[in-house]
């Protein structure tokens, strides 16, 4: 399951409005080992093309240096699709290599509705997961409900 | 002459969990035929058919190699190589 905060949601969807009809991505990082999404970075698609997306790979470099010097990993890699499903494609799968990675699609078809669905790809094998967004990551429900409550 | 080569997270499997490993060559192409010799099954997740894999980036110290002579590249005394997975897709 992705739980990530409603803010950060709403960052990744105007990136993704933003972009339209190209596609928009980024990443949110988070301290490793916490699968805590907490800083969002919304990249350039070097590509700038409404069917493909690519980080520049200089922007890579600066990108994944910055991040092992905060001791942080991306939690949420993000992309739009802007004229078909918010599902994984087959690009999309090939290229995909971050396997402790949440892989968020938007899409971006429909003016007024996005829909906004998160995946596990790993070794070329998709699996969709619920998304929990929450107000605060402090309230966040984190574990099995299995301590009971006392009055 | 060692070379520190930062493993994207994807290829530590092949390392032991090592974020980063210490190599030998002067170009890319001999670093990683070093690191093959060490960590089997390394050089088949970067190079298809003699080239470099269109997934992967691989930077000599920051520079893309793309633009530097691809596997020809040359590596420096105490040169660091980063290898990345591309982010891309569709």
């Amino acid at each position: 399951m992705l739980v990530i905060r409603a803010d950060l949601v709403d960052e990744i969807v105007a990136h993704a409005r933003r972009d339209h009809p190209d596609e928009a991505c980024g990443v949110i990082a988070g301290p490793e080992g916490s699968d805590r999404p907490e800083r969002f970075i919304p990249m350039v698609n070097a590509a700038r093309s409404p069917t493909f997306y690519e980080f520049d790979s200089g922007d890579l470099l600066r990108l994944y240096r910055d991040m092992e010097s905060r001791d942080e990993v991306p939690v949420v890699i993000y992309h739009s699709h802007t004229a078909t499903e918010a599902y994984p494609s087959r690009t999309d799968i090939s290229y995909a290599s971050e396997p402790e990675a949440h892989y968020v699609l938007v899409s971006t078809r429909e003016p007024d509705s996005h829909e906004f669905r998160s995946f596990r790809i790993v070794d070329g094998v998709v699996t969709e997961e619920d998304v929990d967004v929450v107000e605060s990551y402090m309230f966040a429900h984190t574990g099995a409900d299995d301590v009971p409550d006392h009055d | 002459m060692a070379v520190t080569v930062s493993i994207p997270t994807i290829l530590r499997t092949h390392t032991g969990g090592e974020k980063s490993v210490e190599a030998k060559g002067s170009t890319v192409g001999e670093v990683i035929d070093d690191l093959e010799s060490r960590h089997s099954g390394i050089a088949g997740r970067l190079i298809t058919d003699g080239s470099l894999h269109r997934f992967v980036n691989i930077y000599v110290d920051d520079e893309d190699i793309r633009f530097a002579g691809g596997l020809q590249a040359p590596v420096g005394e105490n040169s660091n190589v980063t290898i990345l997975p591309a982010v891309a897709g569709g």
